[in-house]
């Protein structure tokens, strides 16, 4: 086991969109196991991608149970070559990314999403996650095709609902 | 960059404050860091961390042909470097109420009691000219629970001053 070097914002390897996994070796396993410790060693990472660590594959490890406050979650989740297949509502919350270190900004991203993914072992998976959870989704899938969270930040003052019209 | 600065310009608000100060910075060899800027009324602000290995009286020789001829008056003052040092929030406050004197006052000065660190703040002042209302949005950071935070802004809850906390729990990725 290994903690593996984190990319920082601006190496531009972090815009490169993965590729599919088509090998679940062994190899793939020493390698699952190097990303979870270093999602591990991030401080307060509740998910990471393989392209932060310079590995593009398409391969995201969440694990939202580690939460200062409880949120709805599936515990380690590991995801390979995931498709979101469903996205429900809109909210806005506040991201960081250990790939660009002290910063934090808003995102809107879906509240609920249903997907599929491999687990470890190439079986596929369905899911349905909401909230905090299906966000660290959405920002770790965005890896996996070359978009951090920079490229979807809105102003601290957008309110979702400002322009709701009111009959 | 030996020495920050932070430079303050106030002024009535038109087309091209922000890119001829910072022109006249830039080729003058200074180097920008953080900064916000912002419409207030009809004014224009502008709170601008100005990196430099010139003395004061260098950034303001080149500041002061610009603010001039855009009418800015300007404020200089020698501040600590531009450290990393971003303090996260992890509440946010919304306040909003028709507007009378006193409110930002009351609401922070509950808020401070209970050790809420204000880390950025904005205020309007909105509706209509005879019912102007007051829009307030916090970000800070506070060890106390969002429960005890509103315990604590109860009594301006109760002059029908609209409050909202809630968590900001920032997903790390």
């Amino acid at each position: 086991m290994a903690i593996l070097e984190i990319l920082e914002y601006p190496d531009e390897r972090l815009k490169q969109v993965s590729e599919r996994v088509t090998d679940f070796g062994d190899e793939l396993q020493l390698f699952l196991a190097d990303l979870e410790e270093t999602m591990r060693a991030g401080p307060g990472g509740v998910g990471i991608a393989a392209a932060q660590v310079g590995r593009f594959q398409r391969i995201a490890l969440v694990d939202c149970s580690v939460t200062r406050k409880p949120v709805p979650n599936h515990g380690f989740m590991v995801l390979i070559n995931p498709e979101i297949t469903q996205w429900e509502g809109m909210k806005v919350g506040r991201e960081g990314c250990m790939s660009v270190p002290d910063y934090t900004g808003n995102v809107i991203r879906a509240e609920k999403i249903s997907f599929s993914a491999q687990d470890a072992s190439g079986e596929t998976i369905e899911y349905e996650c909401e909230g905090y959870e299906a966000r660290a989704v959405q920002h770790e899938l965005d890896h996996l095709d070359g978009m951090i969270f920079l490229d979807r930040l809105v102003s601290r003052n957008k309110d979702l609902f400002r322009r709701k019209v009111y009959k | 960059m030996n020495n920050w600065y932070m430079v303050t310009l106030v002024g009535r608000d038109q087309k091209g404050i922000v890119s001829r100060v910072t022109k006249a910075l830039f080729e003058g060899g200074c180097n920008l860091g953080e900064a916000s800027m912002m419409r207030l009324g009809s004014n224009f602000g502008v709170m601008l961390m100005v990196g430099s290995d010139s003395a004061v009286s260098t950034i303001e020789s080149l500041i002061q042909p610009v603010a001039k001829s855009l009418g800015l008056m300007v404020h200089i003052d020698a501040v600590d470097g531009n450290k990393r040092d971003h303090p996260q929030p992890n509440v946010d406050i919304s306040v909003y109420g028709a507007d009378k004197a006193g409110i930002v006052a009351e609401v922070t000065g509950l808020l401070a009691e209970v050790g809420l660190n204000i880390i950025d703040m904005q205020t309007v002042v909105a509706g209509s000219e005879e019912r102007p209302i007051y829009i307030m949005q916090i970000d800070g950071h506070s060890d106390e629970s969002v429960d005890r935070l509103r315990a604590a802004i109860e009594p301006v809850i109760a002059q029908g001053i609209e409050v909202q906390i809630n968590d900001i729990e920032t997903m790390i990725g």
